[in-house]
């Protein structure tokens, strides 16, 4: 045989190993076929090719195993058990490019399913390198170990340390600083992710001076961006008043309000979660919030959406209603009363129902004016008829009626006492004990003349009755 | 003497009226002594009683007097409480008074302040006003400039549609589809299409170099790597937009000396480089060149048959190599084929050295 004919043969190996990793690679895109390739032991057969010889192979095979780990969480476990990763994570450090955006793709899709399989990563070193890819020059490079890191970061507090251990927040706040919106925005969630468990990483967060950048890019016209940033921020401030204080004075006010408006659901849902966890804390935030007419912004943003993207809007004027009876006056004058009343009557979903209740109770538990102002609005009966959220309601109740003539007739007239009687509550419970004090406001007649089974009483006084005359 | 006789005579008789006297007195000397023991008693009785009606009422008076004495000073020390309580009465009502006036107005100044609290809802609710109205405006605005931009593209698009349209439009011969005689004025789209100018042929876009793959050090310092396009842009472009880093930061950053690993150190035809070297080590040990030829004569009929691998004018194979390229030397620019290059591994090359200390670029 000549010598040719023994090159045809290695040339021909070749050129089927391409082809099979590349249709590997685009079967992969597809669910369906993602089963039979797990059956017929795909992973056992791209390992080898992971170690070829020629470059593009070995990147369509990195390719393909991301796809497949993506997908589920035994094909991302059979990756781990195959002993790949070691193999991914040294081969990152020196790789060209594209090599390095297909392993650290490989990393993501393993880390994302669950806080074992991300752990795994951890062990086996691959932290340092992605952290070194972070300071490659391509930003493709940049966003792929972004994304990797984030999603590890994002299981629980430990990985969340060892991504801080590895030294990747600094970087990630030089990535924010980039000019790609991609990689802007992955860098945005990263530090979103690793602020969100506990104070300690917060404050690593805070004191690589992220949040001066984070607060430039409110401004920033791109709407998945926004998200991310102002997520962030609000992970950041949920922790403690410090760091709220600090979120506060990078000047996010009146800036956030005009995110209020934004087009996109989820920008106006996050601002709203971030104003809730500044507005949290403490009476003089609050006071600063009301102060820059974040109330009314935050009221006209929940009239203008629907369903979950309300729920942080409505526990913001919950919380700052609830530090002082100042506070909730001035929810009442910014027209709040009406807008929850309004949501409380159309929300379809219980736990928004009920936080709209809290926010009610809130607002009406610090005197008798504020109770009748909410009263006012009838929605005592809308709330009656919510039992999740009987105990706030009796509460604003309980303080009404006693003092309000007014509230009293309009309760009885709306058929709130009827109700209230058909309740039926074990004695000695505290809704018996409200639905006491409810009744001792009013004559007793009144009371018997609503309790259920009245008219079969009085049926049965004229059976036993025998006419004087007969 | 006559008188005493007379005495003396008389004294008998004296003797017995004497004796006769008392004696007879004595009957009522007794009564008498009673009579007069009685009144005695009697009158002493009543000078004694009258002493003690006296006494009586002389103590009356004392006690009297003493009584009062003691009543008024019970009666002052009443007083005197009752005095003592009516002006701490007085104070207490002042005092009451004063207190209501101040907390009060302490309240109202500074605990709850209703005139400034009106106030301050009022501020509140203007600024609220303020803010609804401003944000209201923003959305507007956005809402404008994206229409704008709509149009704009809506524009472009036609504009373009129009330039590639051109050859539609009408001349003196022959009137165009937009220009039909039997129009009362022609079709805006005529209008647009004489104002078009016409697109030419697509130019084969100059290449864009490709920059130089970034593992390799000089390529990135070198002034290739960086993009050039053919014109420079205008100078009064807009600003780039971004937070930049520190000038000297990137220049250090970028210019940053050549730290060589182990692997690129190495020269990559380090094995033929070895072959070389060996072979002239050998010459220099030899005295001459030619082999040693066998003295004994027994072999004077054998030819010296060299080894394969010497003898072989195309050194070692390369098994596996560089067969599975196409192998067409009129194409090859240079006379000589491809060299085959171990390449070290750098396993050990960063050992001592890190890439980077935590976020500072180095």
């Amino acid at each position: 045989m000549s010598q040719r004919q023994v090159l045809q043969v290695f040339e021909q190996y070749q050129k089927a190993r391409t082809q099979f990793v590349q249709m590997v690679a685009e079967l992969a895109t597809r669910p369906q076929n993602i089963e039979t390739l797990q059956n017929a032991g795909v992973m056992s057969l791209l390992r080898p090719l992971l170690l070829d010889v020629v470059p593009t192979i070995q990147q369509t095979a990195a390719l393909a195993l991301g796809r497949l780990a993506n997908y589920n969480d035994d094909l991302a476990e059979a990756v781990v058990k195959g002993d790949i990763l070691p193999q991914l994570v040294y081969s990152l450090a020196e790789q060209n490019r594209f090599y390095k955006k297909a392993a650290a793709f490989v990393l993501r899709a393993v880390a994302k399913h669950s806080p074992q399989l991300a752990q795994a990563i951890v062990d086996c070193g691959a932290l340092d390198t992605l952290v070194i890819c972070l300071e490659d020059f391509d930003p493709g490079v940049k966003e792929s170990a972004a994304w990797a890191l984030g999603y590890i970061a994002r299981h629980n507090a430990e990985l969340s340390q060892a991504v801080v251990d590895a030294g990747a927040v600094p970087l990630l706040v030089l990535c924010i600083q980039e000019p790609e919106i991609a990689l802007k925005r992955i860098a945005a969630s990263d530090l979103s992710d690793i602020s969100k468990h506990s104070p300690e990483l917060a404050q690593t967060v805070v004191d690589a001076g992220a949040i001066a950048h984070l607060a430039q890019m409110i401004l920033n016209p791109d709407a998945k961006l926004k998200r991310q940033v102002l997520s962030a921020l609000s992970q950041i401030a949920k922790h403690s008043v410090d760091l709220a204080e600090m979120v506060v004075e990078a000047e996010i006010f009146p800036v956030v309000l005009t995110c209020l408006k934004d087009k996109d659901e989820y920008v106006k849902k996050n601002a709203s979660t971030l104003i809730r966890e500044i507005a949290k804390h403490t009476p003089e935030l609050s006071q600063l919030i009301v102060n820059a007419g974040g109330v009314a912004a935050v009221i006209d943003c929940i009239g203008s959406c629907k369903g979950n993207i309300r729920l942080p809007g409505i526990m913001m004027l919950g919380y700052v209603a609830a530090h002082s009876e100042n506070l909730a006056m001035a929810v009442i004058i910014s027209k709040g009363v009406p807008q929850l009343s309004a949501c409380l009557s159309e929300e379809p979903e219980d736990h928004i129902k009920a936080a709209t209740a809290w926010a009610l109770a809130q607002i009406g538990r610090h005197t008798p004016e504020h109770a009748r102002a909410v009263a006012v609005t009838n929605i005592l009966p809308v709330l009656l008829s919510l039992y999740m959220s009987a105990e706030s309601s009796e509460d604003l109740q309980v303080k009404v009626l006693p003092h309000d003539s007014k509230a009293r007739r309009l309760f009885v007239t709306s058929g709130g006492l009827k109700k209230v009687q058909e309740i039926k509550a074990e004695p000695g419970s505290l809704l018996q004990e409200y639905i006491n004090s409810i009744n001792n406001c009013y004559p007793e007649e009144i009371v018997r003349y609503y309790s259920p089974g009245y008219s079969d009483t009085l049926l049965q006084r004229v059976d036993s009755y025998q006419p004087l005359t007969n | 003497m006559a008188s005493l006789a007379r005495l003396q005579a008389r004294s008998a008789l004296l003797g017995h009226q004497y004796y006769f006297r008392n004696s007879v007195v004595d009957a009522f000397r007794k009564k008498e002594n009673e009579a007069a023991g009685k009144i005695q008693s009697w009158f002493r009785g009543c000078q004694v009683r009258t002493y003690i009606r006296y006494l009586h009422r002389v103590v009356t008076v004392i006690q009297k007097w003493w009584r009062s004495y003691l009543g008024k000073k019970c009666y002052q020390n009443k007083i005197k409480l009752a005095y003592h309580d009516m002006k701490m009465n007085i104070y207490n009502a002042m005092a009451v008074r004063i207190q209501k006036r101040w907390r009060g107005y302490k309240v109202r100044k500074y605990g709850f302040n209703y005139y400034y609290f009106k106030e301050y809802l009022r501020a509140i609710s203007e600024t609220n006003d303020a803010v609804r109205e401003a944000l209201d405006d923003f959305a507007d605005m956005r809402e404008r400039e994206e229409k704008k931009a709509d149009l704009e593209r809506e524009e472009k698009k036609r504009d373009y549609a129009a330039r590639k349209m051109h050859y539609l439009l009408s001349t003196k011969q022959i009137p165009g589809v937009y220009n039909s005689p039997f129009r009362k004025e022609p079709d805006p789209w005529e209008l647009r299409l004489q104002k078009a100018k016409p697109l030419t042929h697509q130019r084969p876009k100059a290449r864009k170099k490709r920059p130089h793959s970034l593992s390799s050090w000089l390529a990135c310092t070198s002034t290739r790597s960086f993009p050039r396009s053919h014109t420079l842009p205008p100078i009064d472009r807009k600003q780039c937009q971004g937070p930049f880093r520190d000038v000297s930061d990137v220049l250090k950053q970028r210019y940053k000396p050549l730290e060589p690993t182990m692997r690129v150190a190495e020269p990559i035809n380090s094995l033929k480089e070895a072959r070389i070297e060996f072979r002239r080590l050998e010459l220099s040990r030899n005295v001459q060149e030619n082999m040693f030829l066998p003295f004994s004569s027994y072999h004077k009929k054998e030819r010296y048959i060299p080894s394969i691998h010497l003898s072989s004018k195309y050194g070692p194979d390369a098994y596996g190599y560089h067969r599975f390229r196409d192998e067409s030397p009129n194409k090859w620019i240079g006379g000589k084929d491809f060299q085959t290059i171990l390449p070290s591994f750098d396993l050990f090359s960063k050992y001592g050295k890190s890439y980077s200390k935590a976020g500072q670029i180095l």
